[in-house]
């Protein structure tokens, strides 16, 4: 057993370090390449997935609301971080503003954290104790208000309100998207594993046996919501700086199902599985997936029907397949462990296959 | 006279127009193993359900080691319904949530088994530990905790081993036998240190070998863990054979109450209880 | 000041795009009572519905067109409940809705490419578009069809469900599923037809909505989706009448918001904040049953 234990460190800081040397030569070599920009995108997404899976897969709580705490993070590490000599240009609509301040940008991030959890106390409050469909729909329909209150005039002069904000600081390097999310992933991983964790986990199962073993439901729904909303503004503020400006108009339901479906994609219930998720959805379709939406010449014949737009249709289908198909996502609730890639590789095919016949079952 | 521990006092349950729990009146005093037994539908789960939290009842009050954990009157639509007794007798409204009842000492299984099913056994019990555990958010959540983690662990263990569940303790909930998964119940009940210890139908679906050792073993966890039991229960010979006192419900009603031999030669329980069962 | 005739203006338009959300709220609130579960993609059906009319329309006389959008959106609406939610039955609630939002995305997405995403013309039904003439209002032909024509519908369907045997069959399923399968219902032939009726009134919604919007977009559908969604629950889910009236509001509530500069960004918003206080006042809606967990 401690064997394992030590073994299981020294492969986890290999990895860790070739990761880190990886990333450090990308960063130097391939800093503008579609390579690094999905390296980005996908480890912010991850962080997004995770802290939405703590809630749909662990707690078992049906939320759509993450787009709004993502827009609440983001607005508010765009609001507190634009430098002072750009309020005028940035709020040329509004006489600059009335927001006089200009913060560090670690401190922007946690302050985006920390107001998407102001407002999911205030919507957590009345909606977690409904039942799961109609927590998915006033979820979504708070993220649709705050998205109104954003763009209203009225609040322009620090909201900006449906103008875009930009000139805020953002990331000098790859690694250091990687490096916040991580931690951040990490942090959620320790939360999962505590008692609390488990407490999620009661209440998922069967919430009138959880609340029979002294878990109080409103209490420690509310410290999942919390959490994930934390999570979800630190993922918007990282977004706002990966995309160099804001705008309330992008952050949809559509946004939300987005991340919906690269959890399910990865597994309801597995960090592991959101993680890969959402790097490989992340890659498709910025990347491997974008020659399906120019028309392309094989052997001489021209395919009709690649042209804008099939790469989503393909993408959609493909989810479905999922859906319907494979529920289990790539990881179903399992998780990673070096164990389970040493036994991957050790034992030979055959046995592997009844084991896993054995796991689904 | 040993101490009272559960004291549950006119208590009426009245759903819209259907009267199922009548104007009971039970007690359970310390170290004892007491009964409520009835044909089905008699309105027994409605008690442990008003008990436990899970239904506010309509009138009457319950307390719980001189503590008054429930309390109700008619209210509201109700004032124009209620056709139970003591209508007026009380004008407090009391409530807990199920959680707060639990922390103040009872615990309770379920007559249709409501376990983690899909979490592992060694989990289930360990769940039960976290209302207890000295610890708050953070420090969990950042593995701060690390001694009380460790209690918390070894005394889930400490449960698995004396169920004789330890060798289980990593399988699913939901793939252990019946009978164990009820043993996983009452171990996972017991994990919240309970006071009073309410068991829903614990020997349902069990053989009479099964049967026996329960009875068995709800007597020697009274003795170790210093419990009062309130447990409902069809199967006659276990409750004769454990039960300290027997309280008999029939539509709601309470029609006898009694030690085991008492019971057993009172007419109204005779008629309500086997002649009824017989007809059908 | 405002005339009267403004604000009589803005209750005619409240009506008619509020007997919209009706059409397509029945939908939402059928499916519901008989599967518990939101149909995320029931918006998109509409949307859908409207591009089939766009080009259905161009190759052939709009006398045939008209019943052949129709027919088309019922069978998407049936496909779709076979293909993406007849094998998630025993499933968890939480896959089934997962699953919908996916046919959503899917038909969305679909709409994109076929349409290179942009918004098209929606061909113009002469007979509703005609202005008539009542005093000093003018009204469009379309504003006095729309209610009727919803209100005629809605009586039907109430009189189908309470006095036919296919009616009742859906009545004992919404109660219960397992127990009316028991009872030698066929619950998938329910469902279907609950699904023929839904995307029917959908279908019927999509040539009203857009005959006077004038155009389809492929994300169209999303908003009145769930806007309609919103009125089924303000009315007590699984309860035609309410449903309706709720629509209605709705409607009204959101044409009025629309006609002030200041507000007019919250004409979806309020939508929801409707949402949320029916939810929290009055979970089951205005007309909804009370359901409870058996412990």
């Amino acid at each position: 057993m401690m064997g394992n234990k030590k073994r299981d460190l020294i492969l986890s800081l290999i990895f860790a370090a070739v990761i880190t040397a990886v990333l450090v030569f990308i960063d130097k070599r391939l800093h503008y390449s579609m390579l690094a920009s999905v390296i980005q995108k996908a480890s912010i997404y991850a962080l997004l997935a995770v802290s939405l899976n703590l809630l749909n897969g662990f707690t078992g709580l049906f939320s759509l609301g993450q787009a709004g705490f993502m827009m609440l993070g983001a607005y508010t590490y765009a609001i507190l971080t634009i430098p002072l000599d750009q309020h005028a240009s940035v709020y040329q609509y509004f006489n600059g503003g009335v927001v006089n301040v200009c913060l560090p940008a670690f401190v922007g991030v946690t302050a985006a954290g920390i107001v998407a959890v102001i407002f999911a106390w205030l919507v957590g409050k009345p909606c977690l104790k409904l039942k799961s469909d109609y927590l998915a729909i006033a979820t979504l329909g708070f993220a649709e208000i705050l998205r109104a209150l954003i763009q209203w005039e009225v609040l322009g002069p620090v909201t900006n309100a449906s103008n875009i904000l930009m000139k805020f600081p953002k990331f000098d390097s790859i690694l250091t998207p990687v490096i916040v999310c991580a931690f951040c992933i990490f942090l959620i991983v320790l939360l999962i594993n505590s008692s609390y964790g488990r407490a999620f986990k009661a209440i998922r199962e069967d919430e009138v046996a959880a609340e029979a073993m002294g878990i109080n439901l409103a209490k420690t729904k509310m410290q999942a919501f919390l959490t994930s909303a934390f999570f979800a503004g630190v993922g918007g503020a990282l977004l706002a700086m990966f995309q160099a400006s804001v705008q309330a108009r992008s952050f949809t339901s559509a946004m939300t199902y987005e991340i919906l479906l690269i959890v399910v994609i990865g597994g309801i219930g597995s960090v592991t599985g959101s993680i890969i998720g959402s790097f490989l959805y992340i890659a498709s379709s910025e990347w491997w997936l974008r020659f399906l939406d120019d028309s392309q010449t094989y052997l001489g014949v021209n395919i009709p029907f690649m042209r804008g737009g099939f790469r989503m249709v393909v993408f959609s289908v493909v989810i479905m397949l999922i859906v319907l198909f494979y529920r289990q996502g790539i990881m179903g609730t399992r998780e990673f462990s070096w164990q389970g890639i040493i036994d991957f590789f050790k034992k030979p095919f055959a046995k592997r296959e009844r084991k896993a016949v054995k796991d689904n079952g | 006279m040993a101490e009272n521990v559960l004291h549950i006092e006119n208590v009426t349950m009245q759903f819209g127009g259907v009267v199922a729990v009548n104007n009971l009146n039970l007690d359970v005093n310390q170290g004892e193993i007491v009964a409520l037994i009835g044909p089905n539908g008699a309105g027994k789960t409605t008690v442990f359900n008003c008990v436990t939290g899970v239904y506010e009842p309509t009138n009457g009050k319950i307390d719980f080691l001189g503590e008054t954990i429930v309390e109700n009157f008619p209210r509201g639509k109700m004032k124009k319904l209620y056709a139970g007794e003591n209508m007026g007798m009380y004008n407090e409204a009391v409530s807990h949530t199920p959680d707060l009842i639990t922390y103040k000492g009872i615990a309770r299984t379920f007559q249709n088994i409501r376990l983690f099913s899909k979490l592992s056994v060694f989990e289930n019990v360990l769940i039960a530990k976290h209302m207890r555990a000295r610890q708050n958010f953070f420090s969990a959540a950042l593995h701060l905790n690390r001694a009380e983690e460790k209690r918390m662990r070894e005394e889930a263990l400490a449960l698995l081993e004396e169920q004789g569940l330890d060798k289980y303790r990593d399988d699913v909930a939901g793939s252990l036998p019946y009978g164990l998964q009820r043993r996983l119940e009452i171990a996972r009940a017991l994990a919240t240190e309970p006071k009073l210890l309410l068991l829903d139908e614990p020997a349902a679906g069990m053989n009479p070998q099964e049967t026996l050792e329960l009875a068995a073993f709800i007597g020697e966890i009274r003795d170790k863990y210093n419990l009062s039991v309130f447990l409902v229960e069809h199967h006659m010979d276990l409750v004769m054979n454990i039960s300290d006192r027997i309280y008999v419900l029939d539509f709601g009603k309470l029609i006898a109450h009694g030690v085991p031999a008492e019971i057993q030669s009172n007419e109204k329980v005779i008629e309500a209880y086997l002649g009824v069962s017989e007809d059908e | 000041m405002h005339t009267a005739t403004y604000y009589i203006d803005l209750l005619l338009s409240g009506i008619t795009v509020g007997s919209l959300y009706a059409l397509i709220a029945i939908g939402y609130t059928m499916v519901y009572g008989i599967l518990r579960l939101i149909n995320f993609a029931h918006g998109d059906i509409f949307m859908m519905a409207g591009f089939f009319m766009v080009y259905a329309s161009a190759s052939m006389p709009m006398a045939v067109a008209l019943p052949l959008v129709l027919v088309m959106t019922v069978v998407l609406g049936v496909l779709i409940e076979r293909a993406a939610y007849k094998p998630l039955r025993s499933a968890p609630r939480m896959s089934v809705m997962i699953s919908a939002i996916g046919v959503s995305y899917l038909l969305q997405n679909l709409a994109t490419y076929i349409t290179g995403g942009l918004a098209r013309p929606y061909p113009e039904i002469a007979v509703l578009k005609k202005t008539l003439a009542v005093g000093t209002l003018s009204v469009k032909v379309i504003t006095i069809v729309t209610p009727l024509l919803t209100v005629l519908l809605v009586v039907a369907l109430v009189l189908f469900i309470n006095h036919t045997k296919t009616g009742m069959a859906m009545r004992a399923v919404s109660k219960d599923f397992d127990t009316a399968r028991l009872m030698g219902i066929k619950v998938n032939n329910v469902i279907s037809v609950t699904f023929v009726i839904g995307s029917f009134l959908a279908g019927v919604g999509s040539i009203l909505y857009f005959t006077n919007y004038g155009q389809v977009s492929p994300m169209i559908g999303a908003m009145p989706g769930l806007k309609a969604f919103v009125a089924a629950v303000f009315g007590g889910i699984g309860s035609i009448p309410g449903a309706v009236l709720g629509a209605y509001i709705i409607g009204i509530c959101e044409s009025m918001i629309k006609a002030n500069d200041t507000i007019a960004i919250f004409s979806n918003a309020f939508t929801f904040a409707l949402l949320i206080l029916v939810l929290l006042f009055k979970p089951n809606g205005m007309f909804g049953e009370k359901l409870t967990e058996k412990v």
